[in-house]
């Protein structure tokens, strides 16, 4: 197919999309290294790139504005650039959770440490490999592994259930974790906010692709 | 890979490297007693393209045909203010420029695709022998050359001694497009060039003019607003006869100063 | 039937009724060419043979011959078309793309348009004060051309006119954004793209001028003949010689006015001899014209 005079538009805005996915995907791993490791200077670096983020935001949806006013993309096109212009605002809010686990490391190290994280570490790795393949379902188009995803979102939801119930537990247990394990209790939050963020991105892949909503289903259509 | 800015405040008018080939200053144009255009002021960016938009009867054309003087082929008509061309500073609608000379150096392609019933090679030779060259192997080597720049080469090589009738709409549009491109003008003027062709051809005459900008000074009259934002680079807005807004052409698809600017963009004139 | 049915029928029984008044009235027409035809060809075609094309006229009906009449209208043909078209062209392309849109060319416009309506015979007129007794060109094949050739000038000129006018104006103006003058626009342009339909012209109003009799007899042409004027090759220095242009001739339709008004039964038989040999000549022409313009259409539609 011969080049169109948008098909360099779409393809910056693919790049850009990509490299902010990439700082968020960044930011999240650096975010729950820091937890694990209680180091309070990975944390701040992890605050650090929050900046960053917003700034491409902006950029993007300008972009993603700019495209629309003047190129006029229609079917496919269209919901690449809308679905893009939806997406960026969830990578912003998902840096903002990961920031927030970086800010509740810092209050941690400032305690002594507890024994066990329950499946902290766990919905994290869960979290940061889905957000990897999600990203990668967006470049490539692939609902199907996108739909996998969603379905995957479930596990993060009742490994938070079992987190947040054992947590509490500890809290009882032993007074003496109480400020940690309230920490862990809004970390074990954000994460599984996260997963549900990760979700959106996916059914807007999935309408980027097939042209269906599957938001506000309970379960997502076969 | 890419910087990404900080938040700017719009510039308005001319990034601050532009280069003006065309200079527009108080101009007024009459057909016989009617002042058809009124105080035009407007700069054309080189190497650009800038596009004039505006509804029926707001002048467009007739500041574009002031460019070359074709005006000057019919009677009763006047020229106030000056068109400065750059960088040799001539006026381009003073009565002491021949407008002849004007033509030669600012070339115009039409709403309906003009090709003469010659052939394909003669068409774009036509304009080569009035600028005086005789080398047939000169001739030979520019008409090749400004083919391939209308991204017309491939398919016409093989038959350039045909009929330049058996051409579709849209090649037709890129021969004449070719013809102009031959005596390497300086600016190329284009009055509705697709307002005739179909979605297909339309779109390749609108690559061939992205292509073209880098090498010559672009301005181009439409009716069709989404052309001028997909191609131009600055977009003028006329209305009855006076230049309404000027600007970058984002500003004036996504935000533009005046109402009826705004209004014509989004179709709620009349 | 329902109304509309009603209405319908009687709008189509109108249709019909003028359908059939349109073909009769046509058949008319070409009812009497037909009779017409027929009747000069079964009254001259056993008179043409080659004694009467080689033969000047006599006092016996047949001895009698159209040589001197045939070879005259060639010539005079020849003086008024050398002498009609490039005026008329030229005069055309003035008007059409030169003149100045205002009054005089108006005036000068509606005058060529009621020349072509002047009788024949008031051309005769004119030509026999100016160029018979004022120039003294002589009662010759010169002066009969030139008189033919005012004649059919307007028709050449609207011709020439028509055939611009069907250029469009779009080439022009491109012709002219690359920078010519109107000069080269005419002579690159209009004038290659207008040949046909301008010899198309030029062949009508020569079939028309071919069949006027009454300016040249008042300019004086002869009616009876029988030399033919001099040849117009020599085979001494320079070879050529223009002296036929100041011969006394005849022409076809004056041999056969001529004949006809002769008490003599057999001579009106010459005469539709003489007769279906102009019809001929003057449907050739037309053919050619014709065809010219079917080729000019198949090679340039605007």
């Amino acid at each position: 197919m011969h080049q169109r005079i948008i098909d360099k538009y779409l393809s910056d805005l693919e790049a850009k999309l990509l490299q902010m996915g990439t700082e968020v995907e960044n930011l999240l791993k650096k975010a729950i290294r820091s937890l694990i490791e209680i180091d309070e200077n990975l944390a701040k670096e992890a605050i650090e790139m929050d900046k960053a983020v917003d700034e491409m935001e902006l950029e993007i949806d300008r972009f993603c504005i700019e495209v629309l006013a003047l190129h006029q993309p229609a079917a496919h096109d269209l919901r690449f650039v809308i679905s893009i212009a939806k997406i960026t605002p969830i990578l912003e809010r998902i840096a903002d959770h990961a920031t927030s686990i970086a800010e509740a490391t810092i209050k941690i190290s400032q305690h002594p440490t507890v024994k066990s994280y329950v499946k902290i570490p766990l919905i994290a790795e869960k979290a940061c490999q889905m957000l990897k393949e999600s990203l990668e379902a967006i470049i490539s188009e692939d609902s199907e592994v996108a739909r996998r995803i969603i379905k995957q979102d479930k596990e993060i939801d009742e490994d938070y259930k079992e987190t947040f119930d054992r947590l509490l537990e500890m809290m009882i247990e032993d007074t003496s974790t109480t400020a940690v394990a309230a920490q862990l209790l809004f970390v074990a939050k954000h994460l599984e906010r996260i997963g549900d963020y990760i979700k959106d991105i996916c059914e807007l892949t999935v309408y980027m692709k097939e042209a269906v909503f599957i938001k506000h289903h309970s379960e997502s259509s076969e | 890979m890419y910087s990404f800015s900080q938040n700017q405040i719009e510039t308005v008018g001319f990034e601050p490297k532009a280069k003006i080939k065309a200079e527009v200053k108080n101009l007024n144009f009459y057909y016989g007693k009617n002042k058809v255009l009124k105080d035009i002021n407007l700069s054309f960016a080189e190497n650009k393209v800038t596009a004039i938009i505006g509804p029926s009867g707001c002048g467009k054309s007739t500041l574009l045909r002031c460019m070359n003087r074709i005006h000057d082929l019919y009677p009763d008509i006047r020229y106030e203010g000056e068109i400065i061309l750059y960088p040799s500073g001539i006026n381009i609608v003073s009565p002491e420029v021949d407008p002849l000379e004007m033509r030669m150096r600012i070339g115009m392609v039409f709403q309906k695709p003009t090709a003469f019933p010659k052939s394909i090679f003669e068409n774009i030779a036509f304009g080569l022998r009035l600028q005086g060259e005789r080398r047939k192997n000169v001739i030979e080597e520019k008409v090749e050359q400004a083919l391939r720049m209308a991204f017309l080469w491939d398919e016409v090589k093989d038959r350039l001694h045909k009929s330049a009738y058996n051409l579709s709409g849209g090649q037709q549009q890129r021969l004449c497009i070719a013809r102009v491109l031959a005596t390497t003008p300086e600016i190329l003027l284009f009055d509705e060039p697709t307002s005739a062709l179909d979605p297909v051809a339309t779109a390749k005459i609108e690559e061939l003019i992205t292509f073209l900008k880098e090498k010559v000074t672009i301005i181009i009259v439409t009716h069709n607003m989404q052309q001028a934002a997909r191609i131009s680079d600055y977009t003028a807005f006329m209305y009855l006869g006076e230049l309404i807004e000027f600007n970058t052409t984002k500003k004036i698809f996504q935000n533009p100063s005046k109402k009826l600017t705004e209004d014509y963009i989004t179709g709620n004139f009349g | 039937m329902s109304d509309f049915a009603k209405i319908i029928k009687k709008r189509k029984r109108e249709d019909l009724i003028f359908n059939i008044i349109g073909i009769s009235c046509t058949l008319v027409g070409i009812v009497t060419l037909g009779a017409l035809i027929v009747d000069l060809l079964i009254d001259g075609l056993p008179r043409l043979d080659w004694q009467f094309f080689t033969s000047y006229p006599s006092r016996f009906p047949d001895k009698a011959g159209i040589l001197s009449a045939w070879v005259g209208t060639l010539l005079v043909m020849l003086v008024t078309a050398v002498t009609a078209v490039p005026l008329g062209v030229a005069a055309g392309i003035y008007l059409e793309e030169y003149a100045p849109k205002n009054w005089l060319t108006s005036l000068i416009e509606i005058n060529i348009a009621n020349l072509a309506g002047v009788p024949s015979i008031i051309y005769g007129l004119m030509a026999l004060g100016l160029l018979v007794y004022q120039l003294h060109l002589g009662q010759s094949i010169l002066t009969g051309g030139i008189t033919l050739s005012f004649l059919i000038l307007p028709i050449v000129i609207v011709a020439t006119r028509e055939a611009l006018r069907t250029i469009p104006q779009g080439i022009r103006e491109a012709a002219l954004a690359l920078g010519s003058t109107n000069w080269q626009v005419v002579r690159y342009h209009l004038l290659p793209y207008s040949t046909g339909g301008i010899l198309t012209g030029v062949i009508i109003a020569l079939s028309r001028a071919i069949g006027e009799t009454a300016p040249l007899v008042t300019i004086g042409a002869l009616t009876f003949i029988a030399f033919l004027p001099p040849s117009p090759i020599q085979n001494q220095p320079p070879y050529v010689s223009f002296d036929w242009l100041w011969s006394p001739f005849s022409v076809l339709p004056i041999q056969m006015f001529n004949w006809v008004s002769r008490p003599d039964r057999e001579f009106a038989v010459n005469a539709a001899g003489a007769g279906l040999a102009l019809i001929t000549v003057t449907l050739t022409l037309n053919a050619a014209a014709i065809y010219i313009r079917y080729r000019m259409r198949k090679k340039i539609t605007w």
